[in-house]
Formats: structure tokens, C-alpha cells, sequence
């Protein structure tokens, strides 16, 4: 069900302050497009901009166009509450509900939208836990609390949680960020088996990562502190990291700014 | 404890701070000016404690009648005999009443002033809502036995048109509303700001993550609400219902002013009629004699405890909820 996104001229502001200008891409469907640029460069208020989070910012609002196959998700009639159950997402920090249990957890989204039968429940929740790599590590102890869990293990049932409601779209948040290694390991891998059923999206601070992970790759950057964030680049993971088309991405990546 | 590291050497403000005492004549000033009103908080809760304690065992010493279960007040009688069943019932039941009023409002305030309304109108609101509590009882009395009790008289009758099978609402006495129902209707409103203002500070702290949690999933404005802001302010709802509930027990003049007191227990909540604690300390201290204001003392003891365990479980409360707050730290 993965499906293309296709961003047109969209502008993105917090109040009076344009925090991104004028960006347009294609996202191609069952691949991951990673997001990079120093900090401020807005990679992250675009990410918002793809499931309507940004808006949710007091003051935050958007001009522009972004295309989920044939759908403007910024169209006069599109409820930004739909669009969230059609593109997931996962944050910066591990973000499960503290008080729900693993299972509760997962099963969250399914319960918001309300179609499902008890014994589908928990068939969903198995499938979204072994879809996360998660499910040999908290079978035994579904009804715990999921904020007894490891770090790399909240996340990953974050992610749990976003794939169980079966989304078009997967954006991530630099998921990564809060975690050791060894679970920043097993998320990658994770990202790279997701690709295969959904288009992910992920900011990254790490560019070893958005190497490891990506099959494309978006370089943002920004003209000076206070000014709006523009997408300079975006091209074949493989390319930006090799022979980039601006001299700015070259830069940036061989570490001489940022 | 975190300890600020700075290059000079480290200043004397870990640990206890009469070991580390400089010798500076102002640190000495303010340990002594810390230390002693520490202590004489102490000094006044025990002196409190003993006054009553003694009073209380001289009125019980004399007597006659069981001090728990006896439904009358009369120790200048000969035999003196009083006991507190009506008080200790009337204080619970309109306290009861009040919360079951005040508390889902008060909630349903706070998650207005938090979540709902635009900013320029947050503020205003939260200000009127903490000016309630500005409001001193006596006011509150007056307004009670003026305002409310005639005009609850439609209440009454309506609820006992329709309700009256509950048979708390059943009204089987004539006479105005100067009844436990009123009086938990004025009590609600006099806690109504408490249990608010605290219930906003913790829907306020909900962190901002567990909040987008729930809106990346394609929550709606209720549903965050139900899966992130009222799990994580449950606990501190509940300790704000305690914190209202421990002033509900202890109002005195309101309930005074409005209710018209009598030693019957009654479910029928709106037969006027009835008691608490401090409505019958107020209202029988000055004419009464030696043993009878040692008697009204030793109902004053009970009270005294009952709000200790409600501000004690209130406290137990917010400290459990630290535990799982930080689930995410």
C-alpha cells in the first residue's frame, strides 16, 4: 500500500516566521528517503508538513501542495486527522504511552479507528510486534507496562505501534537520536526490511546513517540563522555521498560545515 | 542531588547545613531564622494536637452516652450525654456530594483552559476560576441562604418528582432547602477552584511527546485527551479532589449559614435537617458550658484526624505518582 508523494512549492511557517521555503520533491514509493542538513534547516518541519503535524504547532501553517498518490493531503476537505492514519510516525525520543501496556500500546491505533474484532486484535498486535523485531523479546510479557522497556525496545514498539494501523507512508523523526549503537543497529535493519512494504522517510542527524539506510537522499540547508530552510539537493544516496551536483552538499558532508 | 561544578572550590550547600556552616554572622542569622520556624511548625501542630487530646479525654471522661454512635448533643443534660454519628455522617455525605459535583466540572474546566481554549481566553479564564477561591465563606453562607436555597426549591421538587424512587432523592419533610443537598452544592462550588487550578497544572505538564503520540496515530482533540493527558493526570486529579475534599470537611461558616441543624441521619438528602463537624462547633461554642465546649472540642478532634488521612492519602498519592511520570525521562 506504500505509496509516492509528490511535494509541490510548499512554504511552511510558525507564525510571522517562514521556517521553510518553497520545496518540491518526489518521494518514490517502497524506498527510503533520507533527510539531512545542519540543525534549523527545517528538515524536520518538512517531515511535519507530510502528515499535517506541523499545524498542530500553535501558529504553524503551510502553503503548497503535497500529492499521497492522486490525494492533496492539503485539499479544502481533508480531514488532518485522516491523513495522520495514513502516514505514521515515529519521534525523535521513544514515545509509548506510559500508563498503556505493550499490547495496549500496539493496539492503540486499531482502537482510535475503531473497526476491528477482538480476536483480529491481537493477531494485528503479534504481526505489527514481529514486523518491529520486537515480538521474541516481549511475548512473554505483552501486559506490562511498554515504559519498562530499553530504549532501542520503546522504539522499536513505537514503531510497532505506527505500522499496526498499516500506513501509506512511515516518517521518522531521527529515530535514532536517544539510542545506544547496538540499538541504533537494529532499527536500521529494521528500516530496511519495512522498505520493502511501506515509503519511509527518516531525518537524520547521522549521515553514516542516512549512507546506510537510504536509497535517496535530501540535502537542506539554510542561508543564515533566522531564515528560512531550502532543499538544495536530493538525488541517489549513492550519488549525493560521491559526486553531489552542488558544491554546498559537498561541504557539508565532508565535514566542512555543519 | 545534581551539585553545580564550578572551578572555585565548591561552596557549602550540600548536605547539612549545620555542618557546613561558615561562621558567617549572615548564615548564622539565616540558619537560625530556617531552623526556627521549622521548629515552631512543629511546636504548633504538637501543641495542637495535645489541647485537643486533653480537652477531648476530660469530655469523654463524663460521658454517658456512646461518644460514635449516640445521635444526640446534649452534655449540659444531666446525664451529660452526646455523641458525634450525625456530625461524622452529615460532614461525609455533603462532602461527598460536593465532590461528585465539583470534581468532574473542575476536570472538565481545567481540560478547557488547557487544551481547548484559544490562549487570550486561557488566561482570563484560569484568573476568574482562581478568584473564586478569593471569595471569603462567610460570602458564600450569605449567598447560599439568600440565593440558593429558594432557588433550589425547584430542584428539590423536580428531583423528587423524577428521582424520588432513588430514595435519596425522595423529600418526605416539608420545608425550605436548608438541606445536606444545598450545602454539598455550596461546597462544590467553594472547592471548585482548588480542585481546578491543580488539575490544570498537571493537564499543563503532559509532555509534549506523549500528547504527539497519540496525534500521529490520527487521534481527534478528545482521544489525545483520553490516551495521553488523563492517564498522566490522573494521579493528579485525584490528589487535587483530596486537597478540595479536606476543605470541604472543614468549611464551617458556609454550612453554618445554610443549613438548618437537627439530629436525625437521613438518606432522604433533601429533608432539611442535619449537621457536620464545624457547622456544630460554630454554631454551639459560645453558649456552652465548661463541659460542653470540652465535648464540641473532642468532635473537633475527629475532624482534625479525618482531615489528616485525607491530606495524608492526598500526599501518598503524589509521591507514587513520580514513579511512572518519569516513565520516559
Amino acid at each position: 500500500m506504500a505509496k509516492r508523494i509528490d511535494v509541490s512549492g510548499l512554504t511552511a511557517y510558525y507564525g510571522s516566521h517562514k521556517a521553510i521555503d518553497d520545496i518540491s520533491m518526489t518521494v518514490e514509493p517502497r524506498s527510503v528517503t533520507a533527510f539531512i542538513g545542519p540543525s534549523g534547516c527545517g528538515k524536520s518541519t518538512f517531515l511535519r508538513t507530510l502528515n499535517r503535524m506541523h499545524e498542530v504547532t500553535p501558529g504553524g501553517r503551510v502553503e503548497g501542495k503535497v500529492m499521497l498518490d492522486d490525494e492533496n493531503l492539503y485539499g479544502k476537505d481533508v480531514d488532518p486527522v485522516a491523513v495522520r492514519r495514513t502516514v505514521g510516525m515515529v519521534f525523535q525520543r521513544p514515545n509509548p504511552f506510559p500508563t498503556m501496556s505493550i499490547f495496549d500500546n500496539v493496539a492503540a491505533g486499531l482502537r482510535l479507528n475503531g473497526s476491528y474484532k477482538k480476536n483480529q486484535l491481537a493477531e494485528v498486535v503479534e504481526r505489527s510486534l514481529k514486523g518491529a523485531n520486537l515480538w521474541n523479546e516481549v511475548k512473554d510479557r505483552l501486559n506490562k507496562p511498554g515504559s519498562g522497556l530499553s530504549g532501542g525496545q520503546q522504539q522499536r514498539l513505537c514503531i510497532a505501534r505506527a505500522i499496526a494501523v498499516e500506513p501509506d507512508v512511515l516518517l521518522m523523526d531521527e529515530p535514532c537520536s536517544a539510542l545506544d549503537p547496538i540499538s541504533t543497529l537494529a532499527i536500521e535493519d529494521l528500516i530496511s526490511e519495512l522498505k520493502e512494504r511501506f515509503t519511509i522517510v527518516i531525518v537524520t542527524h547521522n549521515m553514516q546513517q542516512a549512507a546506510r539506510v537510504s536509497d535517496r537522499t535530501a540535502f537542506f540547508n539554510l542561508a543564515a540563522v533566522g531564515q528560512p530552510g531550502k532543499l538544495v539537493e536530493i538525488d541517489e544516496t549513492e550519488r549525493i555521498f560521491s559526486n553531489p551536483s552542488v558544491q554546498a552538499t559537498e561541504d557539508y558532508i565532508s565535514g566542512r560545515f555543519g | 542531588m545534581a551539585i553545580t561544578t564550578d572551578n572555585a572550590p565548591a561552596p557549602p550547600v550540600a548536605g547539612k547545613p549545620g555542618a557546613t556552616s561558615t561562621g558567617r554572622a549572615g548564615d548564622k542569622i539565616f540558619l537560625g531564622l530556617s531552623q526556627g520556624s521549622g521548629i515552631l511548625l512543629l511546636v504548633i501542630m504538637a501543641s495542637i494536637a495535645v489541647f485537643l487530646t486533653y480537652r477531648a479525654s476530660l469530655a469523654l471522661a463524663e460521658n454517658e452516652g456512646n461518644f460514635l454512635t449516640t445521635f444526640d448533643w446534649n452534655p449540659a443534660g444531666d446525664p451529660p450525654v452526646f455523641g458525634i454519628a450525625v456530625l461524622l455522617f452529615g460532614t461525609i455525605v455533603s462532602s461527598i456530594i460536593a465532590m461528585v459535583i465539583a470534581v468532574p466540572i473542575a476536570v472538565g474546566i481545567a481540560l478547557f483552559i488547557s487544551h481547548y481554549a484559544p490562549r487570550r481566553l486561557a488566561a482570563p479564564l484560569a484568573y476568574v476560576v482562581d478568584l473564586l477561591a478569593a471569595v471569603p465563606s462567610i460570602i458564600y453562607g450569605i449567598w447560599g441562604a439568600l440565593f440558593l436555597v429558594p432557588y433550589l426549591e425547584g430542584l428539590n421538587s423536580w428531583l423528587d418528582e423524577f428521582l424520588g424512587w432513588t430514595y435519596i432523592f425522595e423529600k418526605t419533610e416539608v420545608g425550605v432547602a436548608r438541606s445536606l443537598f444545598t450545602v454539598g452544592i455550596l461546597l462544590a462550588i467553594m472547592i471548585l477552584p482548588i480542585v481546578t487550578s491543580v488539575s490544570r497544572e498537571v493537564f499543563l505538564q503532559v509532555p509534549r511527546m506523549n500528547e504527539e503520540a497519540a496525534l500521529a496515530l490520527g487521534a481527534t482533540r478528545w482521544e489525545v485527551i483520553r490516551l495521553s493527558v488523563l492517564p498522566f493526570g490522573r494521579s493528579g486529579v485525584i490528589s487535587a479532589s483530596m486537597l478540595g475534599l479536606g476543605r470541604a470537611l472543614g468549611e464551617t461558616m458556609a454550612v453554618a449559614t445554610v443549613l438548618s441543624p437537627s439530629f436525625v441521619i437521613s438518606l432522604h438528602l433533601l429533608n432539611p435537617g442535619g449537621g457536620t463537624f464545624a457547622q456544630n462547633i460554630a454554631a454551639k461554642f459560645d453558649e456552652a458550658n465548661e463541659l460542653g465546649r470540652d465535648a464540641l472540642i473532642a468532635s473537633g478532634l475527629v475532624l482534625f484526624v479525618l482531615t489528616l488521612l485525607v491530606n495524608g492519602a492526598a500526599r501518598l498519592i503524589i509521591a507514587r505518582r513520580k514513579e511512572y511520570s518519569g516513565a520516559n525521562a
